[in-house]
């Protein structure tokens, strides 16, 4: 009797064994995060150009679950340059917020392990390379060093505790020393009101359920910003908010930049927010960079076919077009991945090299990267590996 | 008459908070399935020990439009403005209306009896906002399409399974889908059985409560696929309620802008986004992020958040953030005024 296993269906036996592999590997990851007294040289490194706040380099962020093994980042690498914006888009699930967490080792810990790569931190006179760094060390960077604003304001705020003191949590943690609680108060006032909040004094003393969406997110981002942090990570910051208000938090966002001199890496699905925002734009798909260059050069000159994809199927504003392109298929299983081009079930621009393997980055500027087997002929005139 | 008598009824009960209830009835045209005429629905703040009505929240607060056969209407506006309410109050999906009427192919929707409204209910649908909560996670998605058609009796029991299975090829479904269960759907075929639910009692005209919203940008663009070729094939009606301006631009054919509870702008999709008229149309549509790095854009930053219904500002409920705001906006509130052929605002500005 030949009952039909449905796809991805596993035996018992075989899901016990997954997990007691699973937990093997991630005891021996955990171990090395919780040591205690880790000499700072272990984790010291150098950055490939000083002029970059983080680099990522060639990182693998893999979730051990007893389905199997998700490579939810399978090789990423970008930087964010000091003092610029790096927008990062993608579908749901391609990885881009995991791409951030690993950068926090905020990953939902023991499943999610960065397994392979490195991510560099300039912090001025020296770099850390993050992913060998102990959680116990991490504390001093989160926060001061680079901080980030969640996806959901509704969510990310504790609706037990008034607005003042979780903003003042912030500020007691890692710029308290040596100050009183009236101190505290007044950067935090300070905070509130340069995030654009007119009643600071009645917001330092309410309940999140009493502010609008709007208005819990300028919150998230006062206390993000409580530590002048030279990094900031945005995480669709504004998908739940209407137009109007994401206009507000996007100025404000900029204006602060630019007060602060900080870098921005910002995390979103919408096309129009990364062209008004970003100056280096980082295309995701299935846990991977397709595509990276300027702005204008993803804008005007899109070249991987889910780029292309992605700007046609948004309709835009003054530009009619009869019926909408749409990406056919779905991403694929992030269990079994193919061993070719991730892309190529859906594309429609296939062309004979396709067959092979993932393909490499290939150079169209100095800037601008991508991975396609379309473009190996002009790799072979200028571009290198 | 019952309509009176009920007004009169309604009047009486709450009329330490006399409820403004005056309009011009509108005689049926026959080209609109859909005619809203001042539309109201208030919604009781309860307070003190015998938890009388204390004021309202003034969800809807007299809305007017009409609604061609075979059309798209978009309704856009910020979060908490009343679209939603005001597509589920034309459906008489939340209780009596405060006030107004809404005629469905010349039929008052109020006045019928619940048997009428329940055979009405066929003609009408509406496709939630959200398709991880809007669907029953305990049934299978056949029975979720196929309840409201076994309920109706719309097919004889011996068709009903072909029924389905060809209502579900419409919509992109596959027929092995029909024993499954909504948690083993991503977001788009979630909306997809949405759409099939809604669809399956074969409606002329439809409410999409924000139906893309919840999607990633390639899936949006099969789902607005999907709707329009339902459309052509079925001649649907739709009522296209949302906040992304680009998607309302792609679909509808006219469009309302709301603010507040009230209709400020409505008219033809095209006059409406080459020449904004209100200030607050042009305020969002200059909010709107454009997919062009070299885009120059001036932007007319609205300044505070959006009043309280339950309390909204005396005259035009829009001059506490308007940048043209007069000295008779304070006092009076402007009344609906046709610009263009068939582009009405509501805006003192426009005053001759």
């Amino acid at each position: 009797m030949a009952k039909k296993k449905a796809e991805g269906y596993l035996s018992g036996r075989e899901a016990r064994r997954i997990s007691k592999e699973n937990r093997r590997i991630t005891n021996e990851f955990e171990k090395q995060h919780k040591r205690k007294n880790v000499p700072e040289s272990e984790y010291l490194t150098e950055m490939r150009d000083p002029n970059n706040t983080v680099e990522f380099d060639n990182l693998h962020t893999y979730f051990f679950t007893d389905a199997g093994t998700v490579k939810a980042v399978d090789g990423v690498s970008f930087e964010v340059p000091i003092g610029k914006t790096v927008g990062v888009v993608g579908e749901s699930g391609c990885g881009k917020s995991v791409t951030s967490l690993s950068l926090m080792q905020l990953l939902q810990r023991p499943q999610g392990q960065v397994v392979e790569g490195s991510i560099r931190l300039n912090l001025g006179d020296k770099a850390y390379d993050v992913t060998k760094m102990p959680t116990e060390k991490m504390q001093h960077l989160r926060g001061n060093f680079m901080s980030m604003i969640f996806q959901e304001p509704m969510t990310s705020l504790n609706p037990v505790f008034r607005i003042g003191d979780q903003v003042d949590e912030v500020i007691a943690l890692h710029h308290g020393e040596g100050k009183t609680k009236d101190q505290i108060k007044a950067r935090t006032i300070e905070l509130l009101e340069m995030v654009g909040i007119a009643n600071s004094e009645g917001v330092y003393r309410m309940y999140p359920h009493e502010l609008s969406g709007g208005m819990r997110q300028r919150v998230m981002i006062a206390m993000a910003l409580a530590c002048s942090p030279r990094l900031i990570i945005a995480d669709e910051p504004t998908t739940a908010l209407d137009v109007t208000i994401q206009a507000q938090v996007l100025d404000l966002l900029r204006n602060l930049k630019d007060k602060i001199n900080s870098s921005i890496m910002f995390i979103t699905h919408d096309l129009g927010v990364i062209a008004e925002m970003a100056d280096y734009v980082v295309v995701m798909y299935a846990g991977r960079v397709v595509e990276k260059g300027t702005v204008e050069e993803i804008f005007h000159h899109p070249s991987h076919p889910y780029t292309i994809g992605l700007m046609a199927s948004k309709p835009v504003v003054g530009k009619q077009v009869d019926k909408l392109y749409s990406i056919p298929g779905k991403v694929p299983n992030p269990i079994n991945m193919p061993n070719y081009c991730y892309f190529k079930d859906r594309c429609e621009m296939c062309v004979a090299g396709c067959e092979g393997e993932y393909p490499h980055e290939v150079s169209l500027s100095p800037t601008h990267k991508v991975s396609c087997y379309r473009y190996y002929d002009n790799a072979e005139k200028g571009g290198e590996r | 008459m019952a309509k009176t008598e009920r007004a009169a009824a309604q009047e009486k009960k709450v009329n330490h908070l006399a409820i403004d209830n005056t309009f011009t009835p509108v005689t049926y045209d026959p080209q609109y399935i859909l005619m809203v005429n001042k539309l109201k629905k208030y919604f009781p703040i309860k307070g003190g020990m015998v938890s009388k009505t204390v004021g309202y929240v003034r969800a809807v607060d007299g809305i007017t439009f009409n609604l061609k056969r075979g059309t798209t209407m978009g309704l856009v506006g910020e979060s908490g403005c009343g679209k939603t309410t005001a597509g589920r109050t034309i459906l008489r999906l939340s209780g009596d209306k405060t006030g107004g009427q809404v005629l469905f192919n010349g039929q008052e929707v109020y006045d019928l009896t619940p048997k009428e409204m329940r055979a009405l209910r066929t003609k009408m649908q509406i496709i939630f906002q959200d398709p991880f909560s809007s669907l029953s996670p305990r049934l299978p998605v056949g029975e979720i399409i196929g309840e409201a058609v076994r309920e109706h009796n719309l097919v004889p029991k011996e068709e009903f399974d072909d029924y389905i299975d060809q209502v579900m090829d419409n919509c992109g479904l596959q027929p092995f889908h029909k024993d499954r269960y909504p948690h083993e759907f991503s977001g788009g075929q979630r909306q997809r059985i949405c759409i099939a639910r809604a669809l399956a009692l074969n409606p002329e005209f439809v409410v999409c409560d924000e139906p893309v919203s919840a999607l990633d940008v390639s899936i949006q663009a099969q789902i607005i696929n999907l709707l329009r070729e339902l459309q052509e094939k079925y001649k649907l009606t739709y009522l296209f309620i949302s906040h992304d301006l680009s998607v309302v631009e792609h679909i509808s054919d006219s469009v309302g802008v709301m603010y507040l509870g009230n209709l400020v702008e409505y008219g033809a999709t095209a006059d409406i986004f080459r020449n904004p008229l209100h200030p607050y149309t042009k305020a969002l549509f200059s909010a709107i992020p454009i997919p062009d790095p070299d885009a120059k854009m001036s932007r007319i930053v609205l300044e505070g958040s959006i009043p309280s219904p339950a309390n909204p500002p005396s005259g035009c409920k829009f001059h506490t953030r308007c940048a043209n705001c007069m000295a008779r906006c304070k006092v009076e509130a402007p009344e609906q005024k046709e610009i263009e052929p068939g582009h009405y605002v509501v805006c003192h500005l426009y005053d001759k």
